[in-house]
């Protein structure tokens, strides 16, 4: 299973649809540095509105990818986070501190444009 | 309906997703919030994980029970391979012999309400409980 990722001008946009396995969390991880470099995009949005579940191991995944993309000079910011998922996370003691969030794809955009404006 | 309500087998990968949405479907049957249905299958996907990961291969049970409150579900994740060395040490939250997070053990034992491990060199049963509230 493959997670598309949409271009729209100088940013990636992600949605996540699917429950994510490991499998097709790491291919993602791949998916988006390479599309990162080919593409020159400087920021991501990574949408998780219709994702129900992050263990531990899937927010690894997803942590790790900010700090890949963030060597290659690209912003990524996670949005849409699931209050169930929020609280859940807590619990587990996974805190994403270094990950920017936003409420959802709109301020996502707008969160990335000036965190790159200040650059 | 009492007892054993379903019974997966952990054997591949894809397996942990399978787990974690039965146990979903199951708890939202039970009537848990959509809160407790996300920690519940949460911690199934950390018990499942674990069985994939250090023994291969084991089975997730799930059982409704009676206790402190009408209404619990029970998780029984269940293997053969060879055990956890030092259970004190798996529960300290940033512990790990894989490289992951160190979040699973101690992350499910906070998920859940009741939390029981065995574990001997022939294998490794863990048992957690959520309460309906």
């Amino acid at each position: 299973m493959r997670i598309p990722i949409l271009k729209l001008h100088e940013y990636l946009l992600i949605s996540v649809q699917v429950d994510l396995d490991d499998q097709t969390a790491m291919q993602f991880q791949e998916d988006l540095l390479s599309k990162i470099h080919e593409s020159g995009a400087t920021g991501v949005v990574l949408d998780l509105t219709s994702v129900d579940i992050i263990d531990s191991f899937i927010a690894k995944v997803l942590g790790d990818v900010v700090s890949m993309a963030d060597l290659m000079g690209a912003k990524v910011v996670f949005t849409g986070i699931q209050p169930a998922v929020s609280m859940t996370l807590i619990d587990i003691g996974i805190h994403l501190q270094d990950v920017p969030t936003a409420l959802d794809l709109e301020q996502g955009l707008i969160k990335l444009r000036r965190e790159l404006e200040e650059k | 309906m009492k007892g054993t309500l379903s019974n997966v087998p952990i054997a591949k990968e894809l397996d942990i997703v399978g787990a974690r949405q039965t146990g979903r479907n199951i708890a939202n049957d039970l009537g848990f919030s959509s809160v407790d249905q996300a920690r519940i299958a949460t911690a199934i996907s950390e018990l499942a994980r674990n069985i994939y990961l250090y023994a291969k291969k084991g089975e997730i049970t799930f059982q409704q029970v009676e206790g402190v409150a009408p209404v619990g579900l029970k998780i029984i994740a269940k293997d053969n391979g060879p055990g956890i060395k030092d259970i004190s040490k798996s529960m300290i939250d940033g512990y790990s012999t894989s490289g992951g997070l160190g979040a699973g053990l101690p992350g499910v034992k906070r998920l859940m309400d009741d939390f029981d491990i065995m574990s001997s060199d022939e294998g490794t049963t863990i048992h957690v409980i959520k309460w309906l509230r």
